[in-house]
């Protein structure tokens, strides 16, 4: 490639309204992301069929970490909220931990449950 | 000057709309707050199905199930895992698509002399692309559920059937809308081409997309992976 299109200033691209605050990433970094999201899949996948390893204390753990990984790759490079304004991140992770922490809070409660009354044994 | 040259120019500075107090796109903002909102939709099937994971009282079954005491031959996983890790780095690649899309309308006005340049500047085919990619997903949805009815789970049959097919069909529902937004998107681009003045609309449809992606990653790990 001569050169890169994504590191030109779009001058008709509206970047206050947009809330971008950092030039968005290349289409070389897009492709670099992409490689990795699907490099962390393949290990995901590769790890359920190890018997070994899903037995052991460390398969859930593991899966968690490379999903959130995942997770967050994709809401700071595809998303862009690595490069826009602080406001969209506010909007987006605030619900995210309302979310989170209810799940966990859910799980707790009927994990509790489950432990004194003996359902779903 | 007066107040409505002012305000004439203030318009013609933000292509026709007045400012806003936040200086931000409204729509974008908006987009983002109802992506919150959906966090927590998700947040409620994803606790529903886990909460109920392992409690159902007969078959089938997600993952290799043991019922005592005929422990030597446990019951078969219903759950396709080869299936669904395809169908997922489907979906993955459909958001390297989305974003690609969203570059080429933002560099529109950039000349293009390369071939490469070209295609990567080419937003009728990475909207193409990606809405291909979403309907390619749709399609592995559609045979997985198909297969799941065959082998005798339905909605009603138990719990992991209710909450399995209640939070997968409504991220599908998502992904169908997705693909609806982006054939709405080339839709403009065919009649009038879509420039960098529309980049706004073409980001609020990409961090649409993006969300149902990362949702994805969320539901494969939880669902599918996790025994």
């Amino acid at each position: 490639m001569a050169h890169d299109p994504a590191h030109q200033h779009h001058a008709n691209v509206d970047h206050t309204a947009m809330g971008i605050e950092k030039e968005h990433p290349t289409w070389s970094v897009y492709w670099k992301v992409a490689t990795i999201l699907t490099l962390i899949t393949v290990a995901e996948v590769w790890v359920y069929y190890i018997p070994s390893f899903v037995a052991s204390r460390g398969f859930v753990p593991t899966l968690l970490v490379l999903s959130a990984v995942k997770f967050f790759i994709v809401v700071a490079f595809y998303m862009h909220l690595r490069y826009d304004h602080k406001l969209f991140r506010a909007l987006f992770t605030a619900p995210l931990i309302i979310a989170m922490t209810t799940i966990v809070a859910l799980l707790f409660l009927f994990g509790k449950l489950a432990a004194r009354t003996g359902l779903g044994a | 000057m007066t107040h409505a040259a002012a305000a004439h120019s203030a318009h013609d500075d933000t292509h026709g709309h007045p400012p806003t107090s936040t200086g931000l796109d409204n729509k974008k903002l908006a987009i983002w707050a109802f992506i919150g909102s959906e966090c927590m939709l998700f947040a409620s099937l994803i606790s529903t199905y886990l909460i109920y994971k392992g409690r159902s009282v007969v078959g089938p079954y997600p993952h290799e199930a043991c019922l005592p005491p005929a422990c030597s031959t446990p019951l078969k996983a219903i759950l396709n895992i080869p299936v669904t890790s395809a169908s997922t780095f489907v979906l993955l690649m459909s958001s390297l698509a989305m974003v690609l899309a969203l570059a080429a309308v933002e560099n529109k006005d950039q000349p293009k002399t390369t071939l490469g340049e070209k295609i990567l500047g080419s937003s009728k085919l990475w909207l193409w692309m990606t809405a291909l990619l979403g309907t390619t997903f749709l399609g592995f949805q559609a045979f997985e559920f198909t297969s799941f009815v065959h082998e005798g789970l339905t909605i009603r049959t138990n719990l992991f059937g209710s909450s399995f097919f209640t939070l997968t069909g409504f991220h599908g529902a998502h992904v169908t809308a997705g693909v609806l937004w982006l054939l709405t998107l080339l839709a403009i681009d065919y009649r009038r081409g879509l420039g960098p003045t529309d980049a706004i609309n073409v980001d609020l449809a990409a961090l649409y997309w993006h969300f149902v992606d990362v949702v994805w990653i969320a539901i494969f790990t939880l669902v599918y992976l996790i025994k």
